[in-house]
């Protein structure tokens, strides 16, 4: 299924848990941030941006780049981290994350180098990411475009109109992911909107549907090579996680989708289980 | 005064699509009006570089800021109503924080959009648009200055709100003039009160300022097709000449080009002053020139407005 090294996939998998730990760094010495969401899509960043994405560190604004937008934008921890480690910036700048000083915002922001939209408020990046998409059609490039959505953020609106508009235009430059973690900021996802069945919304509304394991790289390697291959129609990978994950006290609670490690004992109980994680990689 | 009329709409689409013709960059975008917003005239030249994206205003202005981030001049219409107040966090997320390139050019604005009612009356989206950083905020004042402002705004970087009318408007500026970015355009000069006004309003107060000038009041006559940055200059320099400022618009009037204009006199040069434009009420149906004379914002509602002004300042 895959043609990817086995090196290859233990490098990838070292990544999600290095995005894993400056994660919980940046949180706690922030005070503040979005844990869950990262943690949940940290196997999601380590895929695009080393080995998906054409993307040049020391040329961010690259014409030729694949552009990517962080819709759930959260996920700055994660997002911010991949760029870091991926040498946009330096890794020491990601403990300035939400400081007064730092280029590191809340929420992502073009002040940042190889960010490509910014995002917050919910349910707009795909839209965004449609704009761009459209822009490579119309200047015969072929960079594609990749949105990461959350499932508590489509139940904006927004979201399904940017949907529509996706497969009407037949982009198959477009590649949307959903971060399927079941939860959202007040509770479970179930409990406040019916979201299933997702699959066959989304290929009612006239996008390939794949369905993953999000922690798993070599599934998400694959469902990125398919999205390539389909003509004709954008590309949607809804990627079932576990919000909080490789922190257990963090997984599958609301609790920690804002809140980063409460206490000393707790910042050091997650970084020992990430990094027990990483031996056994 | 014996005035041409244009429409304002078509002069837009015109010089879109005479723009279009000029620059590759140039990309339009619309949400189901463009027969009326006259886009549609750019999407018969240019097929491939116009999306009608449907009635998705949201989805209009995510997409604009995606394409003016991938190096297009954007360009997304609807009516004033759905443009700004349907989609104002998009613009506010999407466009204004990021700084990108896109022109939002709304028809319809104020209560001249007529018979339709107060749904689609816009009469807040001056102070919407003024209130977001990195935006400026142009109201043309005839079709010659919509093809001169669309012009201007596709050659500066950046977002910009151009509101313009349903109604056909009168000529009152020449095909020769200029269009100075952030400065007021004396239109008529005067003694005894300075007019301020936008768009539409202009023509009723210069009809006005003419009545005026035979019951003995001598009024200035100010084009403010600016609202964003404000020219204080032309302001400060009126208060002092004149001590007694009316402004005249086709929008509520909280948050409007009068709460600018008051800003500035405060600040700078406190002087006499009032307000024309709508109460703080939503507008109803009926002819557009029959709603301006309703809500006192016809040459005779500002006549009425002047003659109180003269009569406070004593």
């Amino acid at each position: 299924m895959s043609e990817v090294s086995p090196e290859k996939i233990r490098e990838l998998k070292l990544i999600a848990n290095k995005i894993r730990e400056w994660t919980i760094k940046m949180t706690y010495a922030a005070k503040s941030g979005h844990p869950g969401g990262s943690l949940s899509a940290a196997e999601i960043f380590a895929v695009l941006y080393f080995h998906e994405m054409r993307v040049d560190p020391n040329n961010p604004e690259w014409p030729e780049r694949d552009r990517f937008v962080l819709s759930k934008g959260h996920a700055s921890p994660a997002y911010y981290a991949a760029l870091a480690l991926r040498g946009f910036f330096p890794e020491e700048e990601l403990l300035t994350f939400r400081k007064i000083s730092s280029r590191l915002q809340g929420h992502p922001s073009l002040i940042v180098p190889g960010v490509d939209m910014c995002t917050g408020s919910l349910g707009q990046g795909l839209s965004a990411a449609i704009g761009m998409a459209l822009a490579a059609k119309l200047d015969k490039k072929d960079y594609r475009v990749y949105a990461l959505l959350g499932d508590g953020e489509i139940e904006e609106g927004n979201i399904w109109e940017a949907a529509l508009t996706a497969s009407t235009r037949k982009l198959d430059n477009l590649v949307a992911i959903i971060d399927r973690n079941m939860i959202q900021l007040d509770d479970f996802t179930d409990r406040m909107i019916i979201l299933d069945p997702l699959e066959e919304k989304w290929d009612a509304f006239g996008w390939k549907v794949m369905s993953i394991n999000g922690h798993d790289v070599v599934q998400i390697i694959h469902a990125l090579n398919e999205a390539k291959k389909e003509k004709g129609r954008p590309s949607v990978i809804i990627a079932h996680t576990v919000k909080g994950k490789g922190v257990s006290y963090m997984e599958n609670t609301a609790k920690y989708h804002g809140k980063p490690p409460q206490n000393e004992e707790e910042y050091e109980e997650a970084l020992k289980e990430i990094e027990d994680e990483r031996g056994k990689i | 005064m014996k005035w041409e009329y244009e429409s304002p709409r078509k002069a837009y689409g015109e010089t879109l699509v005479s723009l279009g013709k000029e620059r590759e960059d140039i990309v339009v975008l619309d949400a189901d009006l463009s027969t009326s917003t006259k886009t549609a005239m750019f999407g018969q030249e240019f097929p491939e570089r116009f999306f009608n994206v449907g009635l998705q205003e949201q989805n209009v202005m995510g997409i604009a800021a995606g394409l003016a981030r991938s190096g297009k001049t954007v360009f997304a219409s609807s009516f004033a109503v759905f443009a700004t107040g349907r989609a104002y966090d998009q613009i506010r997320q999407s466009i204004a924080y990021p700084q990108l390139n896109v022109k939002i050019v709304a028809t319809h604005g104020g209560v001249t959009v007529g018979e339709d009612g107060a749904s689609h009356q816009m009469i807040e989206d001056i102070g919407l648009m003024c209130g977001l950083p990195n935006f400026r905020v142009i109201v043309p004042v005839d079709s010659n200055e919509v093809r001169r402002v669309i012009r201007f705004v596709a050659s500066e970087k950046g977002p910009f709100y151009v509101r313009l009318t349903r109604p056909a408007l009168p000529t009152i500026t020449s095909k020769e003039d200029d269009f100075v970015f952030g400065k007021g355009m004396l239109m008529r000069d005067g003694e005894d009160i300075a007019i301020i006004a936008t768009g539409i309003e202009v023509s009723y107060s210069l009809l006005a300022a003419e009545k005026l000038k035979k019951e003995g009041i001598d009024a200035a006559v100010i084009n403010m097709s600016t609202i964003k940055p404000i020219d204080k200059e032309i302001i400060i320099k009126y208060a002092r000449k004149t001590g007694a400022i009316l402004t005249a618009e086709d929008h509520n009037i909280y948050n409007g080009l009068g709460s600018r204009v008051a800003e500035v006199l405060v600040e700078n040069y406190p002087a006499w002053m009032l307000r024309v434009g709508m109460p703080d009420k939503f507008g109803r149906s009926g002819k557009w020139n029959e709603l301006l004379a309703y809500y006192e914002m016809d040459e005779n509602g500002i006549m009425k407005a002047a003659r109180k002004l003269v009569e406070v300042r004593k």
